[in-house]
């Protein structure tokens, strides 16, 4: 995701990180204003809460559609782009477009030019979910100083080489590992990484199903 | 047509004490009830059921349990017999029988329906209860016909279930409650887990209701906390159950008696379910919300320098869901008969003919106070207080807006 889409798929995403904490102690909890001006994570937090209040009451403008597009270039090595989207009621144009090129590595006797479209989808979900740690960091008035996630996936390749119907072409499983160095205690760290998974696009994208519609010509 | 200055709808907790309040200030008005007394405590919930809270804590204005097990949980029949008492000895001028079928605006007040007739009145408060309608999810619709679809509304006891395993969609108090039992009668049972608060039943001693009671967390207002009060209402039920044994019952124990977990269902087609894979990172969340609360707890007990009064702070398991969780089952093949969705409750409002509701169905209300002029609301989560939805949270409501109600009338008489 470039910067700037990130930004606005925040707007959606986002929402209070920490209203459903149980804890009596919230108030006293709750980082004071000043306390949250000191940390700067670069989200704009109150941005994105302004957005939200204003989608709460026009929530025909969270109507967002994401588009991508995709030419071949040779074997399996394909370009797409990233341009236009549509959200707040109109047609988002941004100031240049997004290449992303996929290809596949010499095992599968291709050319390796470019990633993988599966590792796409591992740096998708990285990205969106660091973005979250980010923003919610940020709303928390926690400082970060860096955040690394590395990210493994299991694949079985009988299934994408039609080997056994019975094993599946995506991922067995995807584990995600977070190494945050931040102004928290450790549990304040995991609660971030937690509360970034329960908004974040990318995670819900793969974690549950989607309807998808194909055609051609 | 008769007229009340007030009328109640509903005599449960939050109607009665409501009642009580307007009793004190002398506001003349009635107690419209559909059907008896405490009616969705005594029809509307199934046999094992107990009280979350403990017995000391069903304190209502004027009235509070005085047995001799102030540390165990009601059964319904006492519930409902605990009320009875409290309407008779409050004196409520209860109609029973009286089922609201329609309420409408009229000048300078409300006309109100019901199948004995019609009142007006100038001011209506609602208790009419949050959990008058069970919430089924759309995807409900692909469930195969030969697999029964129930709420926890109308299960009674694993008896009553038909033939077959059971897949239990929510892990609320609701949903682990049935899980324990319907699996301790030996069926199979595919538990789906969402968003769900975790809380031991017991810590360092003592219930868990009894320190959010003392540390205040049960009082937290609705207009002080600087989070969306939206989202904390909208936070599921505590994963309690009340036993004489006081066991906690959660994840780690229903998975321990052969319940399987899996994640929230997320399709539901072909006979198949499709489960979400965010189960860890749900299970996570709770862990981590949970032990906040006990180290809220612990800072009390710092605090208040009785720490040698209590056993020392301690942690529980986190919740372990392994990572062979299923994301799919086929209902057929697992010889799932029932599927019973603890997926939530809502209130009913369809005979409330007062444009007052959201555009998902929910009553509009600051604290209660509805935005249309008289009209009240009660014993909705968090509505005023964390306690708004207890028994224990009907008097402070009751008396803050009883309040506001006979202000309102002496202005309007002034």
């Amino acid at each position: 995701m470039g910067e700037r889409k990130a930004r606005k798929s925040r707007v959606r995403r986002f929402t209070n990180p920490l209203t459903s904490d149980l804890s009596p102690k919230e108030n006293e909890m709750t980082i004071t204003t000043s306390a949250r001006a000191k940390v700067n994570n670069g989200v704009n937090v109150d941005a994105l809460l302004g957005a939200r209040t204003a989608l709460e009451q026009a929530p025909e403008a969270a109507q967002f559609k994401w588009r991508a597009s995709c030419e071949w270039v040779n074997g399996t090595h394909s370009r797409s782009a990233i341009g236009s989207f549509f959200g707040l009621g109109a047609e988002q144009s941004r100031n240049k477009t997004f290449t992303v090129e996929a290809d596949h590595p010499q095992v599968f006797a291709s050319e390796d030019s470019a990633p993988t479209p599966v590792e796409l989808v591992l740096s998708g979900l990285a990205s969106c979910l660091t973005a979250g740690v980010a923003a919610i960091a940020q709303r928390r008035g926690i400082q970060l100083h860096s955040v690394r996630a590395s990210l493994e996936a299991d694949m079985d390749i009988q299934g994408i080489l039609g080997i056994d119907d019975e094993v599946r072409n995506g991922f067995g499983a995807i584990r995600v590992h977070f190494d945050i160095r931040a102004d928290a205690s450790e549990d304040d760290i995991k609660a971030l990484v937690a509360q970034s998974q329960r908004r974040s696009a990318v995670f819900d994208i793969v974690t549950n199903p989607t309807n998808v519609f194909v055609t051609a010509n | 047509m008769k007229f009340a200055t007030a009328i109640i709808v509903g005599a449960g907790q939050s109607g009665l004490a409501m009642s009580w309040h307007l009793s004190t200030r002398s506001i003349d008005h009635v107690v419209l009830e559909r059907g008896e007394v405490a009616n969705s405590w005594l029809k509307e919930r199934w046999d094992s059921l107990r009280l979350l809270t403990p017995n000391w804590q069903s304190r209502l204005p004027g009235y509070a349990y005085s047995g001799d097990d102030p540390d165990g949980f009601m059964t319904m029949p006492e519930v409902v017999r605990f009320l009875h008492q409290y309407a008779s000895l409050s004196r409520a001028p209860i109609v029973t029988g009286a089922r609201v079928t329609r309420v409408r605006q009229q000048e300078a007040g409300y006309e109100v329906e019901t199948n004995l007739g019609a009142w007006r009145c100038r001011k209506l408060v609602i208790a009419t209860g949050a959990c008058n309608l069970a919430s089924i999810p759309q995807l409900a619709a692909g469930l195969p016909a030969r697999v029964a679809s129930l709420t926890p509304l109308q299960y009674r006891n694993p008896g009553l279930l038909p033939d077959g395993g059971v897949m239990i969609v929510g892990a609320s108090a609701s949903g682990i409650q049935l899980a324990r039992e319907i699996r301790a009668a030996g069926r199979r049972v595919v538990l789906c887990v969402g968003e769900h608060v975790r809380l031991p039943r017991t810590y360092r001693g003592r219930d868990i209701q009894w320190w959010m009671d003392v540390i205040g967390a049960m009082d937290v207002r609705y207009d002080t906390m600087e989070e969306d009060i939206e989202r904390a209402r909208r936070l599921p039920s505590l994963q309690l159950i009340g036993t004489p044994e006081r066991v906690t019952v959660d994840l780690n124990s229903l998975g321990k008696a052969g319940v399987e977990l899996v994640g929230r269902v997320v399709g539901l087609a072909d006979g198949k379910a499709q489960f979400s894979g965010s189960l860890a990172n749900l299970c996570a969340l709770a862990d981590l919300k949970m032990n906040r609360l006990l180290s809220s707890i612990d800072d009390w007990v710092n605090a208040s320098g009785l720490a040698q009064q209590f056993p020392a702070p301690h942690r529980f398991e986190p919740t372990d869901v392994g990572s062979q969780t299923r994301i799919g089952l086929d209902l057929n093949d697992a010889g799932i008969g029932s599927v019973i969705w603890a997926t939530g409750y809502r209130p009913d409002y369809s005979w409330l003919d007062v444009p007052v509701l959201d555009r998902k169905g929910r009553i509009r209300h600051d604290g209660g106070i509805v935005p249309a002029p008289g009209i009240y609301v009660m014993g909705l989560p968090f509505m005023r207080r964390r306690k708004s939805s207890f028994i224990d949270g009907a008097d402070d409501d009751a008396a803050d807006l009883a309040a506001h109600l006979g202000h309102n009338l002496n202005r309007a008489a002034a």
